[in-house]
């Protein structure tokens, strides 16, 4: 089992629904919110994911594939 | 080993190491508390740890005249950084605050300097930064050491980690042309280029941070790689003599720099080494990438994460670590944000070096190019004392200004230089 600190951002037409229930039901990861903003023009929330590193990565495809922004909670790494 | 007490509290008798003011990491967000190990977030909250210092027994050790009898390097300012043991000093810092009366011309200043970070030892102000990373990997036990980079940072690491005899692993992406990773391959650490898109390579380095015991510089060890940054303010203060500028305009990628030059003086004001601090920090991007400027312009401290599509390829970071603090830091000290298009980045950088001969990169561009648009709306004014920080060498993107290449043919007669030079050259100036 992996865990992964990420960040989403949501479109404003996508924050009425249940995107991490749904994340954590259809692919067997355990969401964990640690801070969120979500009003009803914007949203992000940082959460933990924890799961096998193949359902992580295919429920972070299937979040991205809604045109929800799917970073890293620490911020990019590659710098110049 | 003995270690004093009282008023040299935490000091090595033998004056050759000593023990650091710091005392603990500390959540910038939450206030949790942590000991002083290779971590970097916030269990809780997930926010960057920041190194918590004993203020109080550091101002009874430092003054002016203690720090400015040091050497000259960014180690004069030991007793304000993050380290116990022997540094690992490569040359790094006290570069030069230069007095630039050509450039405050076209600009329109009556004082403005250049912090030159140029001349740094692997030509950036990253030395700053890892040199303190490095110095504390190798005290926290760490045999290696690792950071993934597309050019400043990488060359920084993998020359410190020479110096200091660590291996060092250096992640860059797959497309990067192999003559840009020279400066750091000569000294000798292990090039990995890794396929894939830059979300893919932050992804597995993450990942690596938590599988190999590394001390990761910009992961794992980014509490102390910030710290080191402090000294470019604490240098602008001291060159000064010990005074904070009126103005200092800085760019930004990871928010990082900009937040430690901002604690840096903020520091010294609270040693009472220099008056309360009434600097307006200045923050530049460019505009392929500017997250933290969008969010300054929209007047909330989120910054939303952006592709980057710049020319200046070392403050390209789409998601920012240090974004909102960066973003805190322009609204405390009454500055702004702004940002500058790909052709105002090549003519700052044209502009730096033909009135004042310093070849600067593409973020020398960016502040520059920012800088006079500062000036011209009036966010700068005239009078106000400047500094310009000025973070990497030109040499690396030389590319970028390649149509300054135009020399004049001729045969190798004084009949051929006196028709085709002279001639052009009168030309030249009755064009001007």
């Amino acid at each position: 089992m992996s865990k992964r600190r990420v960040m989403f951002t949501f479109p404003p037409e996508r924050i009425e629904e249940p995107v991490i229930y749904l994340l954590g039901h259809q692919f067997g990861v355990v969401t964990n919110i640690r801070r969120a903003d979500v009003t009803e023009n914007k949203g992000w929330v940082v959460l933990e994911l924890e799961g096998t590193d193949e359902n992580i990565d295919r429920g972070i495809a299937w979040v991205s594939a809604k045109g929800i922004r799917v970073d890293s909670a620490s911020g990019d790494v590659v710098e110049g | 080993m003995v270690w004093q007490v009282g008023p040299d509290l935490g000091r090595r008798t033998d004056g050759v190491q000593y023990m650091s003011y710091a005392t603990s990491l500390r959540c910038r967000k939450c206030g949790g508390e942590y000991p002083l190990q290779a971590v970097n977030l916030c269990d809780f909250c997930f926010s960057p740890l920041d190194v918590a210092y004993d203020y109080k027994a550091m101002s009874k050790r430092v003054s002016r005249q203690a720090l400015s009898s040091g050497p000259a390097s960014m180690w004069r300012y030991q007793d304000l950084l993050p380290v116990d043991g022997p540094v690992v000093d490569i040359g790094t810092g006290f570069t030069p605050l230069t007095k630039c009366d050509g450039l405050a011309r076209e600009l329109g200043l009556e004082q403005l300097y250049i912090k030159n970070d140029c001349l740094n030892p692997t030509y950036s102000f990253k030395d700053r930064a890892v040199a303190v990373a490095i110095t504390k990997a190798r005290e926290l036990g760490f045999h290696t050491v690792a950071c993934a980079s597309t050019g400043n940072l990488a060359a920084s690491v993998a020359a410190h980690a020479a110096k200091a005899g660590l291996q060092a692993y250096v992640f860059i992406p797959a497309d990067i042309e192999t003559g840009k990773v020279v400066g750091t391959a000569v000294y000798g650490p292990t090039v990995v280029a890794v396929q894939g898109s830059y979300d893919k390579v932050n992804v597995l380095c993450h990942r690596l941070a938590e599988t190999y015991e590394w001390g990761f510089i910009n992961i794992s060890l980014r509490s102390y790689y910030a710290e080191g940054s402090k000294t470019l303010g604490y240098e602008i203060a001291e060159q000064l003599n010990w005074r904070s500028p009126d103005c200092i305009v800085a760019p930004s990628a990871s928010g990082l720099l900009f937040t430690r030059i901002w604690k840096g003086l903020n520091e010294l004001s609270m040693l009472g080494l220099i008056d309360p601090v009434n600097t307006h920090m200045n923050l530049i991007q460019a505009s392929g990438s500017s997250p933290i400027v969008n969010a300054f312009k929209a007047g909330t401290l989120h910054v939303h994460p952006v592709e980057p599509h710049t020319i200046a390829k070392s403050i390209a970071v789409g998601n920012p670590a240090d974004g909102y603090y960066a973003l805190r830091a322009v609204r405390e000290s009454g500055g702004t944000a702004a940002a500058v298009s790909d052709e105002e980045i090549v003519a700052g950088m044209k502009l730096l070096a033909r009135t004042e001969g310093i070849f600067a990169e593409t973020a020398g561009g960016v502040v520059i190019a920012g800088l006079k648009n500062m000036v011209r709306s009036g966010e700068i004014k005239r009078d106000d004392l400047t500094v310009a920080c000025i973070t990497a060498a030109g040499l690396k993107t030389q590319e970028v200004v390649s149509d300054v290449i135009q020399p004049i043919v001729i045969q190798p007669t004084l009949e051929s230089f006196q028709e085709r030079v002279e001639m052009s050259c009168v030309a030249a100036a009755e064009v001007r």
